[in-house]
């Protein structure tokens, strides 16, 4: 295959591919820490994550559009969406609270779909994406570049990161939060209003998946049917890394992006979709086949 | 010793909706009807044929989401599997129509049952939401590395052989096949449903560690329950293809948009779990899919979204779970009128007396 | 006698906690053997490993000559020791006769005895002992409408169903209607004698275990403190210090 002979031939292109995948990783892993909250505090498996992400990038699109600065439409996204999380909760979710799995995800899966197509029929299937105004760096005599607004997006997610631990450690909400994670129950007879703090996660994530979608409409694109790869993209990384685990979301994250770079760079961006799903499927086995000799299984 | 007597006054009874007679004629004339179809009802034969599809699609959906309690998300991964075998024998073998069309639905078959023979020990072990998303993830594999399979014709799909005869005459032997194949299915299912099989699969789905604890061989079962359902979605895969005339990677043969999701929903909006209720699901889902299609072309799939989400939080009995936790005797389940009525739990087919 | 169950120095921690240090015992063919010990001694702990829901650190547990240590649960169940469980778990939406026909064991499984419908034979021993535990009247209705003392009977009379060696019961009487609990134990008792099924039993109710028990073994703090008959362990002062005194 030529690529991989590329790859060999030229070391200097692994550290592209390397660049490129931590920079995009890092998006894919602010996704999964915001499914994982909603797992943890809810235990709801959000299917429609990839739509919420898909909707924040639709929106900054459209704020661009209206003159506003390409950078500024990273908060604006990411609060039409925690309204849009807050109503959805309000007006769907708070049913599926308490009930079964295959509830939960048929619903979610639904509202997926729902999203999904409605941002068809109101922006049309056609890919788009947001010019930040930023330039590109290059290293090494032009044989890496690296786009500017990568780098912000990359820091931007650093700082939502640290803001959103900070946040959840040390704010009333936050403990609430956990104290509902561990046992939703005690939480109650403790006073707590768990419904509030079910919404309050939920718009929270949707927040998260806003601004992880302003940030994918400016690095990358945008169009109506790329939610499903965010969820599972975030869904694997979870099952990797586990709930609330920053550092290790953090580094599959990482790893996840790198590997998709080198999947579309060695086998071509036509089968790029393909390599994620098999990707999904080859964690889960194996996870599955781990847990088995310790007489535990996925559940 | 037999405790069974018959004379015993009890204050439990059962009392279904229709004796046996009532019954034989209502499936008499059910039968008759849809043998006469094609010819009473002409311009939607190919629409009729589908509905035998979509009846096969939620049963065999059902075999393993309410029957064992595994909610598959790729099921038409096997009718995908299905289609290609199929229409690569009628390409690469150049045996007359017919015996091209058998041998491939032959090879469809294996190629179904391969599939879910091995797939299933690896992917039936994870429960809940985890086999739900793994299966929707192998199911979109699927569809994308056929489409970029060349020697499948990749992202263009690949033509079946074309049919020795009109159009007409197409349609009706393929709505015919469908209807037999859709039959054999409902019949098959019917019996196993009263066997041990069937009792193993619902224990499963009510409490799979009980049943794991009794010594039953729960992997075995699964497995055998989604090669069934493999069995007959592969089945289908090759009259299906020779229908429509086109096999298209993701827009027929791995449909996960389309027919992975409708599925679930026709079994759901059914009753899960019941025999009759996928059935129910399907034609009621096939009758207002055309209703959508017509009306809200565009808008349907955003409907389709709403409708999901309205009956699994809504309505998640199904029509046939519903009438069955309100009028349990109906389903010849007996009730205790001494004590307060039977929960409203998942339905299993139980000791139903319905013939 | 011959032991049926041989648990040799089983150990066990669940990250750092010691639940099971050394744990040994052993239950004859044919006797019924009691399991005390307060909470967090880690009778659940051993009562897991057994039934092989977790693996060991340490030792082995032989059922009728074979060593089990590594074996999973169906495996360990289709062997004959068959447990019950603490919460009681039937099949909640099937008939109670359905539940009792599926318990009934299928030595060589083959696609025409799968794939087939319960024989008469079966659906008679079903009744028989539906009729044994007193809900031959129920053994239509769906086994989660019945009430918990119910189901807990029904539940028994599927372990009896599948024919096993031994009978692993999980606090049988918790939760029962004190006047129902002479007639659990009768049935218990009536299990071992007639049907000569081997018992271990987990129980807090020490009346209950000192009736029905022939032997008694006593754990806390993860270690066996003492074994013996009823009346020996019942003024073991190691036993009265472990359930009064202070951890």
């Amino acid at each position: 295959m030529d690529n991989l002979q590329i790859l060999v031939a030229a070391p200097v292109f692994n550290l592209q591919l390397l660049v490129d995948g931590v920079l995009i990783g890092s998006v894919f892993a602010l996704a999964a820490y915001g499914m994982g909250l909603v797992w943890g505090v809810m235990r709801i498996i959000n299917i429609a994550q990839g739509e919420f992400v898909m909707l924040g990038g639709y929106v900054a699109l459209h704020a661009a559009g209206a003159g506003i600065p390409p950078l500024a439409t990273i908060p604006i996204a990411a609060i039409v969406l925690y309204l849009l999380g807050w109503m959805l909760y309000r007006a769907v979710l708070f049913r599926l609270v308490d009930r079964d799995l295959f509830t939960s995800i048929l619903a979610t899966f639904g509202l997926s779909i729902l999203l999904q197509q409605i941002a068809n029929q109101v922006f049309g299937a056609n890919v788009r994406s947001l010019d930040s105004g930023l330039g590109t760096l290059s290293f090494g005599d032009g044989q890496i570049t690296v786009a500017e607004i990568k780098l912000v997006a990359f820091g931007a997610v650093l700082v939502l990161g640290a803001a959103l631990v900070l946040f959840l450690k040390t704010s009333r909400l936050g403990q609430a939060l956990r104290a509902t994670a561990q046992n939703a129950a005690a939480a109650r007879i403790l006073g707590i209003d768990t419904d509030r703090v079910y919404a309050a996660t939920f718009a929270l994530n949707a927040g998260i998946c806003g601004a992880a979608g302003a940030l994918v409409a400016m690095t990358w694109i945008i169009h109506p049917y790329l939610g499903l790869t965010y969820t599972v993209r975030a869904f694997m990384i979870v099952v990797v890394a586990g709930l609330g685990n920053l550092p290790a979301i953090a580094a599959s994250g990482a790893a996840l992006g790198i590997a998709e770079q080198y999947a579309g760079f060695l086998l071509g961006t036509e089968f790029q979709t393909a390599f994620l799903f098999s990707l999904l499927v080859v964690i889960l086995v194996a996870r599955q086949l781990a847990l088995h000799r310790q007489r535990l299984y996925l559940k | 010793m037999s405790l069974r007597n018959p004379s015993s006054t009890s204050p439990l009874r059962a009392a279904p909706v229709a004796d046996g007679a009532t019954r034989i004629a209502i499936y008499v004339a059910l039968v008759a009807l849809s043998l006469a179809a094609p010819f009473l009802f002409q311009g939607i034969v190919t629409q009729l044929a589908f509905l035998w599809l979509m009846i096969l699609f939620a049963l065999t959906w059902d075999i393993l989401g309410g029957q064992t309690g595994y909610n598959s998300f790729g099921n038409v991964l096997f009718f995908g599997l299905g289609c290609y075998a199929a229409t690569v024998v009628q390409r690469d073998t150049h045996l007359p129509y017919f015996v091209a069309l058998a041998a491939g639905m032959g090879l469809s078959a294996l190629v179904a049952l391969l599939a879910a023979g091995v797939l299933g020990p690896l992917i039936l072990g994870m429960r809940g939401q985890y086999f739900a998303i793994c299966t929707l993830g192998l199911s979109i594999a699927a569809a994308d590395l056929f489409a970029g399979w060349e020697f499948v014709g990749a992202g263009s799909g690949i033509v079946p052989a074309l049919y020795p005869g009109p159009v007409d005459e197409r349609n009706r032997f393929f709505y015919y096949v469908l209807l037999a194949l859709a039959t054999i299915t409902f019949v098959t299912f019917r019996l196993l449903y009263r066997t041990r099989f069937g009792a193993a699969i619902n224990a499963i789905r009510d409490d799979e560690d009980k049943a794991d604890a009794m010594g039953l061989h729960t992997t075995r079962y699964k497995v055998a329950a989604w090669m069934l359902a493999a069995l007959f979605l592969g089945l289908a895969g090759g009259p299906v293809a020779g229908l429509v005339g086109f096999v298209d990677p993701r827009d027929l043969a791995f449909a996960g948009a389309t027919f992975g999701v409708w599925m679930v929903l026709m079994a759901v909006l059914g009753g899960k779990g019941t025999l009759w209720g996928p059935v129910i699901g399907a034609a009621i889902f096939h009758a207002t899919q055309e209703f959508f299609w017509t009306y809200l072309f565009g808008w349907q799939r955003v409907a389709m979204g709403i409708l999901i989400v309205a009956i699994v939080v809504f309505f998640p009995l199904g029509i046939m779970g519903g009438l069955r936790a309100r009028w349990p005797q109906w389903f010849g389940e007996v009730v205790d009128e001494a004590a307060r009525p039977a929960r409203a739990d998942e339905g299993g087919v139980g000791d139903e007396r319905v013939a | 006698m011959n032991a049926l169950l041989e648990v040799d120095r089983v150990s066990k921690a669940f990250g750092g906690v010691i639940a099971n240090r050394a744990v040994s015992l052993s239950v004859p063919a044919g006797s019924i053997v009691g399991l005390i010990g307060p909470n967090g001694s880690g009778k659940t702990t051993l009562f897991s490993s057994i039934v092989g829901l977790h693996p060991v650190d340490a030792g082995a547990i032989r059922f009728d000559g074979r060593d089990i240590t590594t074996l999973r649960v169906g495996e360990i169940a289709r062997l004959g020791l068959i447990r019950t469980f603490q919460q009681t778990r039937v099949y909640r939406a099937m008939s109670c006769l359905r539940n009792l026909q599926i318990s009934a064991p299928l030595a060589r499984p083959s696609i025409r005895s799968v794939f087939a419908p319960f024989s008469a034979e079966v659906t008679d021993r079903a009744e028989t002992l539906l009729d044994f535990v007193g809900l031959y009247e129920k053994r239509q209705l769906r086994a989660g409408s019945l009430s918990f003392g119910q189901q807990k009977l029904l539940e028994f009379a599927m372990a009896l169903m599948n024919e096993p060696k031994m009978l692993l019961l999980d606090e049988p009487t918790a939760g029962i209607n004190p006047t129902l609990i002479n007639a659990l134990l009768e049935r218990l008792r009536r299990a071992n004698t007639q049907f000569g099924i081997t018992l271990l039993v987990i129980e807090h109710n020490m009346r209950a275990i000192m009736r029905l028990a022939g032997h008694v073994y006593c754990l806390a703090h993860g270690e066996l403190i003492a074994a013996g008959t009823p009346e020996e362990i019942q003024r073991d002062p190691q036993v009265l210090e472990a359930y009064l005194g202070a951890h």
